[in-house]
């Protein structure tokens, strides 16, 4: 991998992690008396590290490939499989957590281990360290595939896919000792959100410089889904996180916004993060995968470019349904319920025009589990998003919000459509990148769709079921006036329904393990294929591939 | 409700590059050919590269950034 850099590029790589070695020493001294300085311990090792790996070997001879003729994989590689590694671990934290609501003596009586530190390493670990990681290497695919030319630099991708990677280490080490701003989906604390920042612009440079290389007049629509992902994600991340470090030696910092004001600001973003990060990015994904794996355009082209302009502008209004019956304004609450049923036209054309793709190709997703996999990621699209819309209606809200059923609906989306979603992906994807015949079992992947689909569906009802007799006791009275139930009542009747979900995530998560295995041995051990028509269009090309229209 | 003063201009800001972008897709010809762009990530390029690209891979040729 290093062999493919020019001494230049070895060079620069050099300066930026020795930029990193410095930054985390800072921290460490400056933040001595704080749990600061422990995080700055980290950042040091983690750029050491890479330093050390470029150091090593700085003067290795030159590279010799000709970089006209071929597309750069190497950062889509690490990528794909630090996804998965992320997968099994913040995924098996997930059922370790789940275990706890069950049997609360799993806690070890730790502060470490205590539910409110382990879930946020849980949800961002799944969502930023899984997703994420899948979302930077299947860009980097899609937009060199999609745009027939090779990436501008082979640092820049380094840097974004490993400064990601350094974020989520320190937020995801930083709850474990207690380091959170109590946002949700937005927990870590300043300095790791100014580092996102960077981190975040560079992906977005990046992904124009290679846009703007291309030698495909048309600019495919996953690259839009794409864009808005990174380019909104950057906005509400620097809004929401405003905010005043107590000292600039520790970790604590103050929201710039109070009260009501910070709760509207971080459902801002708290739902936009599930609009452009959850979805908009995945969305991409299939709009590239499937019809690649189905072997058929998407059905309608016309109608996934007006999905894409419609979940752009309806997304952003309707963060303020997480906040009904607050002390929000009743017309902001209504704007946000407003647009969340709207939304279900964009998303149900979107899950709508997936699944037409696959008309006259159902027998390929009968017999070829990576495409079951994306079929069913764009059901349960469609499944969540007329949950998510129904769910916002505020007399509905009145049950469901507080309860269970929230997270269902977060899983049914999350696991069932973005993991799904993914994994088909990889599946897809592994072969190609490391140009072998095929994934090293097909067996293994059956198995994974079959543990994935049982984890997700046992998962979302037990939630389901759980949430609902949640909502119902807590508003039961008496006909003298007072709760039926108490507290404590509704945490037995749940009982079960935590036993089969913690059931479910353990299927699940399994079958991450058996994907995660399956790409290891497709790596090292299937045969080479060779891809001969897989590169960029050559500059030198006397005519374009397809001449413009008309 | 102060935090609307930010919020909504911020999003109505956003929503306005969203509008400019897609404009800049309607004047650079983006939708003149929407079954071709579908049916074109299906393909991968038309021909093999030249074969003395893959025998002789020796010099080293610098991307035009």
């Amino acid at each position: 991998m290093m062999s493919n850099l020019t001494g230049a590029e070895r060079t620069s790589a050099m300066l930026i992690s020795g930029m990193g070695v410095v930054i985390g020493l800072t921290m460490a001294i400056v933040g001595r008396n704080d749990v600061m300085g422990a995080q700055g311990w980290i950042v040091l090792a983690f750029s050491a590290v890479v330093f050390f790996m470029v150091a090593n070997a700085l003067y290795h001879p030159e590279p010799t490939e000709d970089r006209t003729t071929s597309y750069y994989d190497d950062p889509t590689k690490v990528g794909i499989v630090l996804a998965l590694v992320w997968a099994v671990v913040a995924m098996g934290i997930g059922v370790w957590v789940a275990a706890q609501l069950a049997w609360p003596g799993l806690r070890f009586d730790a502060a470490w281990s205590s539910f409110g530190r382990i879930r946020p390493v849980h949800t961002s670990g799944v969502i930023f360290g899984f997703g994420g990681n899948a979302l930077i290497a299947t860009s980097y695919h899609i937009m060199q595939r999609t745009s027939r030319a090779r990436m501008p630099d082979q640092v820049t991708p380094w840097f974004v896919l490993l400064g990601f990677n350094l974020f989520c280490i320190i937020a995801a080490s930083g709850y474990l000792m207690g380091v959170t701003q109590s946002k949700e989906y937005a927990e870590p604390e300043w300095y790791a959100d100014i580092w996102l920042v960077v981190v975040w612009v560079a992906y977005f440079v990046l992904y124009i410089r290679t846009l703007a290389r291309r030698n495909e007049p048309h600019i495919y629509v996953a690259n839009w889904y794409y864009l808005a992902f990174i380019l909104v994600v950057a906005v509400l991340h620097i809004v929401n996180n405003l905010a005043i470090p107590a000292s600039l030696a520790g970790a604590k910092s103050y929201s710039a916004f109070s009260g009501v004001q910070d709760a509207m600001t971080q459902w801002w973003y708290g739902h936009n993060a599930v609009a452009f990060f959850l979805t908009s990015g995945f969305l991409g994904m299939l709009y590239y995968f499937l019809p690649k794996r189905a072997d058929r355009p998407i059905y309608s082209y016309r109608l996934s470019i007006l999905s894409f302009w419609g979940i752009t502008f309806f997304y952003i209004w309707a963060g303020s349904h997480h906040l009904h019956y607050t002390a929000l304004p009743h017309w902001v609450q209504t704007l946000g319920m407003t647009f969340s049923v709207m939304l279900l036209i964009p998303s149900w054309a979107s899950a709508g025009n997936a699944l037409m793709t696959l008309n006259g190709a159902w027998h390929k997703v009968r017999d070829d589990a990576t495409l079951r996999f994306m079929m069913v990621a764009a059901v349960f699209y469609g499944l969540s998003t007329f949950e998510g819309s129904f769910m916002a209606i505020r007399p509905v809200n009145a049950l469901s919000h507080y309860t269970d059923w929230t997270i269902g609906h977060v899983h049914a989306g999350a696991m069932g459509w973005v993991a799904l979603i993914t994994f088909g992906s990889i599946y897809a994807l592994t072969p190609v990148l490391w140009h072998r015949e095929r994934m090293y079992s097909a067996k293994a992947v059956e198995w994974h769709f079959w543990l994935a689909l049982a984890g997700t569906v046992i998962y979302v009802f037990a939630m389901w079921n759980s949430g609902i007799t949640q909502g119902l006791m807590w508003r039961t009275y008496t006909q003298s006036g007072t709760l039926r139930f108490s507290f404590t009542d509704t945490l037995i009747a749940m009982h079960p329904y935590y036993v089969a979900r913690a059931l479910g995530g353990l299927l699940f998560v399994t079958g991450a393990c058996i994907g995660f295995w399956n790409v290891i041995m497709t790596i090292r051990h299937v045969s080479k294929q060779n891809r001969e028509l897989d590169h960029p269009t050559s500059p030198k090309a006397t005519e374009p591939v397809l001449p413009v229209a008309e | 409700m102060t935090i609307l003063v930010i919020l909504i201009p911020v999003t109505l800001l956003m929503g306005i590059v969203g509008l400019g972008a897609f404009f800049w897709t309607l004047h650079s010809n983006q939708y003149e050919d929407l079954s071709g762009d579908a049916e074109r990530i299906l393909f991968d390029d038309d021909r093999p590269l030249p074969a003395q690209n893959v025998q002789a891979p020796a010099k080293l040729k610098e991307t035009p950034s």
